[in-house]
């Protein structure tokens, strides 16, 4: 494997509101290589958001702390930053797509203005040598008439355009990694695939490295080389898109990827994971999952689970790979899973 | 499924539904949004009609429209043999009772000042002239046929989670025993294990009450799941509507093509040849001439770009309105011929 980009190490982000303090995320460990595409997926509230937000350190303080945990960011811990250092990053070695397009650029500037400040906030280039560098960076995203788009505003733009427009200003100063949360949910499928081929071709040209949060495992499927599977919080599972998708180890992660309908083949009914996703509150005992896990036992009510190894490099955050629970418990859910997915 | 002898319980011919867009400062109409531009399809008793298309294309206006929560600037809609875009305001309340919406966002559709007994009791109250201890009795019953309990009826809308919501929209809809009910994207904005819950219990009910669905939907894996047959559509109009498994084993028209092409597969076995299309939707306020796809279509000829292709079918029940199958049209008839002869 190339060298780390980012090494994020149990990142406890929590919100104090006026109802009490929300764990949004707990003990959240990622790692991301060079020019590596790693998915995060899970339901919404999950806490993929807060994870992103936490690393460019864009949580909303007050009521957002992150309370514990280390962001390495090429060797340099990105959690006690000052304001000042994260101002260098961002937009410059960290780039960042937000989940709404429409919030992240600013309505009352032309797309020019806001991509040639942008440019000549990091990078000592002249006024005119960033418009010919965006007008440039408009057209490899595939943006037609770029010499004139680049004076229209937002809202002259369709929305796969204002996409097309953030993917550009967070790829004009190369950087390093790329976060991209939800950069394609509000778009329709031939748009999406013209973004994601678009992220693909950067990835591959430049060796950036894509944190890319979606809910659409499709997605991940696509362009993904590993991914992270989020439940309420925590990490729960972890490894090459093909391991997770095709045989995943944690309960949640299992009956996520049944409950999807296929687009080829038949199935009569479909899987669905009883109950809903958790709202998270501190001082939890138990696994997250148990109240909606069908291999629920005794212990999964009593303690929280850590990451087990499950014998083949990868983790998975649940009891029945806890090796003091000896093979029969594994083995049960296996045996029970082949039944119902065979 | 054997449409031919089966009889249509709604049959949508030529629908448009153009808004006006005003402008100027005295407000006049300046343009017109051809939100729905000539649809056209039939939906036989008992089926799931799917209909997916990308967001704009006009699939909640053609549901609104058929329902005349809006009204139709043009086309025919008959629910049972009867015409009904020429219905007064009192004979239209008495169909609503057959036709009902379940609708997109269900945060945004249930009023949060009543309790969810109001909700699901206000179609009964209008409709019919039942006692107060029948209500309550019947909104036990729908609640329970959701999936819910009882003592859920006492609640606000805020206290429940988007799949339960969503119950809640769907046990309004059933209220008053519907035939026809049109789910406009009812799943689309549940996570995809409440999404499951939700599909497996509207299959379930249309089993059970002997339903019939036009489901509306962007998600192709979603619709692919629920319909017997699907529809696309494509600024206003049906482009190809056939059985679910033709179409998706088959698909004809260039936007189908390349709409299934560009799905993303969660089975990172399936390698994909991805047909990627150029530019973006085009307005409906401004389609462009022709067939309204030739803009971004990669097979388009000098044909498409004057004349609009018809809605015709180029095999049993396989509906295409693309130039290419037009001359075909003719051989395929002709095929068709020999075959019988032959026989
Ligand atoms: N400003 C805030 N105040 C209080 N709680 C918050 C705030 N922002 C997020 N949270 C909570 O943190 C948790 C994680 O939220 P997050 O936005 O990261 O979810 P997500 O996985 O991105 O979901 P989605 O798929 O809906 O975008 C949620 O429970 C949410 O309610
Ligand atoms: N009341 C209205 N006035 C003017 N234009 C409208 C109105 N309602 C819808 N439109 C326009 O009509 C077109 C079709 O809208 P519609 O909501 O039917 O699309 P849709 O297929 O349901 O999209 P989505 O998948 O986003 O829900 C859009 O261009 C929309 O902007
Ligand atoms: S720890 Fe227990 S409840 Fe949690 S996922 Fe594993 S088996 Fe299920
Ligand atoms: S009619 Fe022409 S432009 Fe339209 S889909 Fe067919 S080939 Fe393409
Ligand atoms: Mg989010
Ligand atoms: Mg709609």
């Amino acid at each position: 494997m190339s060298e780390i980009v980012l090494e994020i190490k149990d990142l406890s982000t929590h919100f104090f509101t006026d109802r009490g303090e929300v764990p949004a995320i707990e003990q959240v460990s990622i790692r991301v290589h060079k020019g590596e595409v790693v998915g995060i997926v899970g339901e919404s509230g999950c806490g993929k958001s807060v994870t992103s937000l936490s690393i460019m350190q864009l949580v909303p303080s007050p009521p957002g702390k992150i309370v514990s945990g280390e962001i390495n960011f090429k060797g340099e811990d990105l959690a006690p930053a000052s304001e000042k250092r994260m101002k260098k990053i961002r937009g410059n070695e960290i780039s960042m797509i937000f989940q709404e397009p429409m919030t992240s650029l600013n309505p009352l500037f032309t797309i020019g203005n806001q991509m040639i400040e942008a440019l000549r906030i990091h990078q000592k280039v002249s006024k005119k040598e960033a418009r010919e560098k965006s007008i440039e960076m408009l057209k490899l995203v595939g943006i037609p008439r770029a010499e004139s788009i680049i004076d229209e505003y937002p809202h002259q733009l369709s929305g796969g355009m204002r996409q097309r427009v953030m993917i550009a200003m967070s790829m004009s100063c190369n950087p390093e990694l790329l976060i991209a949360d939800e950069p394609t949910t509000a778009l329709d499928v031939t748009i999406q695939a013209q973004i994601l081929e678009l992220m693909r071709k950067l990835n591959k040209e430049k060796d950036t490295a894509i944190l890319l949060i979606t809910h659409d495992l499709g997605v991940v499927a696509d362009i993904c080389d590993r991914v992270i599977v989020m439940y309420s919080g925590q990490v729960v599972e972890e490894g090459t898109k093909r391991e997770v998708l095709k045989d995943p180890k944690h309960p949640y992660s299992k009956g996520l990827i049944r409950s999807i309908p296929k687009l080829h083949g038949r199935e009569e009914k479909l899987y669905s994971i009883p109950g809903t996703v958790p709202k998270p509150k501190m001082d939890r005992i138990g696994c997250r999952f148990a109240p909606r896990c069908e291999f629920a036992f005794e212990r999964c009510f009593k303690e929280n689970p850590g990451l087990y190894p499950t014998g083949d490099g990868r983790s998975s955050r649940c009891f029945l790979y806890d090796k003091s629970e000896g093979d029969k418990k594994i083995n049960a859910a296996t045996n029970k899973e082949a039944t119902i997915g065979g | 499924m054997q449409q031919q002898i089966k009889k249509p319980l709604l049959e949508v011919k030529g629908l448009k539904k153009y808004f006006p867009i005003k402008g100027g400062v005295f407000g006049r109409t300046v343009g017109e949004v051809k939100a729905v531009d000539g649809l056209s399809f039939n939906v036989y008793e008992g089926e799931i009609l799917g209909i997916v298309g990308e967001s704009g294309c006009g699939k909640s206006t053609a549901g609104k429209a058929i329902l005349r929560l809006i009204e139709p600037s043009e086309g025919s809609v008959r629910f049972e043999d009867e015409e009904i875009t020429s219905l007064g305001a009192e004979e239209m309340r008495r169909l609503w009772r057959d036709m009902q919406i379940i609708f997109q966002d269900p945060y945004a559709s249930l009023n949060p000042r009543h309790t969810v007994e109001k909700i699901i009791g206000e179609p009964l109250l209008i409709h019919g002239n039942t006692s107060k201890k029948e209500r309550k009795d019947r909104i036990k019953q729908l609640l329970e046929v959701v999936g819910l309990n009882a003592y859920h009826a006492s609640r606000y809308p805020h206290q429940f989670s988007g799949g339960q919501r969503q119950r809640i929209g769907i046990a309004r809809a059933l209220a008053n025993n519907p035939k026809l009910i049109i789910c406009d994207e009812p799943v689309s904005a549940l996570d995809v294990s409440v999404q499951a819950q939700v599909l497996n219990l509207m299959e379930e009910l249309r089993d059970e009450f002997n339903l019939t669905y036009v489901f509306i939907a962007h998600d192709l894996s979603v619709v692919k799941h629920i319909s017997d047959r699907v529809g696309v559509m494509y600024l206003g109009r049906m482009v190809e509507l056939t059985d679910k498994d033709e179409l998706y084993d088959n698909p004809k028209h260039p936007y189908t093509q390349a709409l299934l092409s560009a799905v993303p597969d969660p089975d990172p076995d399936i390698e994909k040849e991805r047909i990627i299309l150029k530019g973006d939707v085009p307005s409906p306020a401004d389609p462009p001439s022709g067939c309204t796809f030739h803009t971004r279509c990669p097979v388009a000829m000098d044909i498409c770009k004057q004349v609009k292709p018809d809605f015709l079918p180029i095999e049993d029940n396989h509906f295409v309105a693309c130039h290419l199958y037009h001359e075909e049209q003719q051989n395929i008839s002709n095929n068709n011929l020999v075959k019988e002869g032959a026989r």
